[in-house]
């Protein structure tokens, strides 16, 4: 499918995500995409630290940063902007991210079935090669027809 | 005497979203979050990541207050968490509580329910390995 037939653009809905929200304030911002596959940038803050007088990045916002990925993904790969939810999400938590360095979180949406998606994805500081975070979820599309964004 | 701990138990990131204590329960502290902007995803509903870092500091408030009991002390490390997401977190405070499920050496398997209404109708529940390293100096 070519770039002109898509109607979910992942550059032009992310920054509405992040104006709002958990993303917002996570403050996630988008950062690459693909057919099937989202990439969005978690900038380094110092409040988000997971332990008092470490200089690491709580387990917490990488999980909300590859949850909000796999979601876009999951629009991306069924080009609708339905309602869908998290069902199952496993991160592996493989290494720390480098202090001061943002978090990228990609995801990427390889099955689609007509009520359930699955996704794999990474979290990395810079080099993809070296994650440093796997993750694997399920989202469940919501049966109701109610829109997943309000008017205002 | 574990109450004032409190501050202690809590990351930055858990302190930036808004978790706080909301009680003991039998030697366990039960995490609690005000539903407000910071956890919203979808309207009027938790975003997966709040309901997940709600989970995720239930777990290690859990894990911490007993290394405590037993003047242990470590570096928590996060292995691994799944969660599963049981039904939508409406716009009201939710809680958490963690349980040990074993407490090795070096590492901890744990389990966590969140709730809001009724402690028996849990909206996620995690799994979680957490790594117990050794403070430097």
């Amino acid at each position: 499918m070519t770039e002109q037939t898509r109607k979910f653009d992942p550059a032009a809905a992310a920054p509405f995500f992040a104006s709002r929200g958990h993303s917002g304030w996570l403050g996630l911002k988008y950062s690459h995409h693909g057919d099937d596959w989202v990439e969005l940038e978690l900038p380094w803050r110092e409040d988000l630290l997971g332990e008092e007088g470490q200089k690491v990045l709580a387990s917490g916002p990488i999980l909300s940063l590859m949850d909000m990925a796999s979601g876009m993904a999951i629009w991306r790969a069924m080009d609708d902007f339905t309602a869908i939810a998290t069902l199952d999400l496993r991160v592996d938590y493989v290494r720390p991210a480098r202090e001061g360095a943002s978090v990228f979180g990609r995801s990427q949406c390889y099955r689609l079935t007509r009520s359930a998606a699955f996704v794999r994805g990474v979290a990395h500081d810079g080099d993809i090669d070296d994650p440093v975070a796997h993750i694997q979820a399920v989202f469940m599309k919501i049966a109701s027809k109610a829109p997943v964004m309000l008017d205002d | 005497m574990t109450d004032a701990r409190e501050p202690d138990a809590l990351t930055p990131y858990a302190r930036s979203l808004g978790i706080t204590l909301h009680e003991w329960d039998g030697g366990i502290p039960v995490m609690t979050v005000a539903f407000d902007d910071t956890v919203e995803g979808r309207p009027q509903h938790y975003h997966g990541g709040a309901t997940g870092g709600l989970l995720e500091t239930a777990g290690y408030a859990a894990l911490r207050a007993e290394l405590d009991r037993l003047g242990r002390d470590a570096v928590l490390k996060p292995i691994n968490i799944t969660v599963q997401y049981l039904a939508a977190g409406k716009s009201r405070a939710s809680f958490a509580k963690g349980r040990i499920t074993k407490l090795g050496r070096r590492s901890a398997n744990l389990t966590v329910e969140a709730w809001q209404d009724d402690p028996s109708r849990p909206i996620a529940t995690a799994v979680m390995n957490v790594l117990m390293a050794e403070r430097d100096g």
